[in-house]
């Protein structure tokens, strides 16, 4: 019971980063590979705060994902002027870059021995102690991150990320702003990844660089792509895909090792099959290979 | 006069495609821009809808020097405009499309994006008042169809419904007839004569003199980054130097 509530946990948190990127890369047309790093930045600003900030759980992932919105708009600027694949090159230098600050800043982030002993979230008198208050924790906060995620794209909010998803030329002629809308869609991206980052390091009570890897993003990327970019519940059926497969493979008998490299594979398989087969993965919308005039 | 420019001038690469254009447009009519390739007509448009920035000179409109703003804000103010090539959100039905554009009236001109309109009501306003316009330059019976399966004309038309949707003063329309069919051409011209009684500007580029003969009020020939001529059509398109040396 407690291997099948760890694994929806996970489960939880990937479809909060892949619903995250998703109205980035799936809405407005920008692909980023740092979603990992602004994981991390969750990640870390929580194991940094907790001990530290007063005012409970809820005030620290606050403070992270706001630290981590900062961290978007400034990655969300440069869309301003690249574009398409472009712009993916440049976040994944971003992820690059914060992946080598994750290792090398030894005295703050513990380098590659990590941060140990995060403590459990406190909200209230409510403590989370055991797997399933970590897994209500996690399903209220894929509940409100899809929630802020459909109100955002539903209405005219939507139909402006779209627009500037195809073309931004045309969208700024009709008087949008889209340079504050791209900054901002960045922003709000990297603070819902920040959420995430911030319920696995409670959840593991420890965190490393590995953890918030460039293959980390891939794997982020992947789940969109498979589950569909544009949709909202496309990349949750495309996270819960990519956690449940290789979890399954442990069931017939493939040690962790093998399952971990297995893993990667599946990944990558999933980017070249669907880019191939079906661009627009299994209920999305758009094609993820569609650039941008 | 609702918009005027003084000395624009604008060099690309050596080449210099706007030289001391000084012009002024009053806040009704339709005026006809003409000129061979590459006389500054659509870098002129550029210039105005702050797609491109000016070197040198002030574009005033409505009393405010609005050189260098940057195209949503100058949008935003009541200046709109088409394309050369079709630009639309082809994946959005024709209606979104026009909604799109109706909604963007009245966003904020600051940095950050009107968040604020998440607020407003749902589209049925905007549906109506799209299905209004669409019905009026002929697209009523294809608001749910996708921008993309249109036919190349309807699209032009379409560019032109979205320009419309947003209640501007000023339309800036690039080449609005070029590379459709005889009939389509026909509509579109319809559609631009019938323009003049919505109390607007509209300044159309177009190569065809034709369609500039017919619709406009006034006419700007342009060569080589200068304007050479301006008046009504019926005198500058007859004048013989005109008519050899750009329009023959």
């Amino acid at each position: 019971m407690d291997y099948l509530l760890h694994v929806l946990i996970l489960i939880g948190i990937y479809i909060i980063l892949a619903v995250s990127l998703d109205l980035m890369a799936g809405y407005a047309g920008m692909l980023s590979l740092a979603q990992a790093a602004f994981f991390g930045i969750g990640a870390y600003s929580f194991a940094l705060m907790s001990n530290r900030v007063a005012g409970g759980f809820l005030v620290v992932i606050g403070c992270a994902a706001a630290f981590s919105g900062m961290v978007g708009a400034c990655v969300g600027y440069p869309s301003l002027r690249i574009r398409t694949e472009y712009f993916a090159i440049t976040t994944l230098g971003v992820q690059v870059v914060l992946s080598s600050l994750f290792n090398n800043c030894v005295s703050l982030t513990g380098g590659p021995m990590g941060m140990t002993n995060i403590p459990a979230p406190i909200i209230g008198r409510w403590v989370a102690s055991s797997k399933l208050s970590y897994l209500i924790l996690t399903a209220v906060a894929v509940g409100l991150v899809i929630a802020v995620s459909r109100l955002l794209v539903c209405r005219y909010t939507g139909r402006v990320l779209r627009a500037i998803r195809e073309d931004e030329v045309f969208t700024e002629s009709l008087g949008i702003n889209v340079a504050g809308y791209k900054i901002t869609i960045s922003a709000i991206s990297a603070s819902m990844a920040a959420v995430a980052g911030c319920i696995y390091a409670a959840y593991f009570s420890f965190i490393d660089p590995s953890s918030f890897s460039l293959t980390e993003s891939v794997a982020i990327v992947s789940a969109v792509i498979l589950g569909g970019a544009g949709s909202v519940f496309g990349p949750a059926l495309g996270a819960a895909l990519l956690i449940s497969i290789p979890e399954a493979l442990r069931f017939v008998g493939l040690t962790t090792a093998t399952v971990a490299n297995l893993r990667q594979i599946l990944y990558g398989s999933v980017l070249v099959i669907l880019m191939l087969v079906r661009p627009r993965g299994l209920v999305g919308q758009f094609d993820f290979g569609r650039k941008a005039r | 006069m609702i918009l005027e420019c003084i000395g624009l001038s604008r060099r690309f690469d050596g080449v210099q495609a706007l030289v001391d254009v000084s012009m002024a447009f009053r806040s009704v009519g339709l005026v006809g821009v003409l000129g061979p390739n590459g006389a500054g007509k659509t870098t002129l448009l550029n210039v105005l809808t702050g797609f491109l920035e000016p070197e040198a000179g002030r574009v005033v409109f409505a009393g405010s020097d609005i050189a260098g703003l940057s195209p949503h804000k100058i949008a935003a103010l009541g200046i709109r405009r088409t394309f050369q090539d079709v630009r639309l959100i082809r994946e959005m039905t024709v209606m979104e499309n026009v909604i799109l554009a109706g909604e963007a009236v009245g966003v904020s001109q600051g940095y950050w994006p009107d968040w604020s309109a998440w607020f407003r009501p749902r589209v049925s306003k905007g549906r109506q008042d799209g299905q209004c316009m669409l019905e009026g330059i002929g697209l009523g019976d294809l608001g749910g169809e996708r921008a993309g399966r249109l036919s190349y004309g309807q699209q032009k038309l379409l560019t032109l419904g979205c320009c419309l949707a947003g209640n501007s003063r000023v339309l800036l329309l690039d080449e609005p007839v070029s590379g459709v069919d005889p009939v389509m051409k026909e509509h579109i011209i319809d559609v631009l004569s019938r323009l003049r009684d919505l109390d607007k500007l509209v300044v159309f580029v177009e190569h065809d003199t034709d369609t500039v003969r017919r619709v406009a009020d006034s006419v700007i020939i342009m060569d080589e980054g200068r304007i050479i001529a301006a008046g009504p059509p019926a005198v500058v398109l007859n004048r013989p130097d005109i008519v050899e040396a750009y329009l023959a």
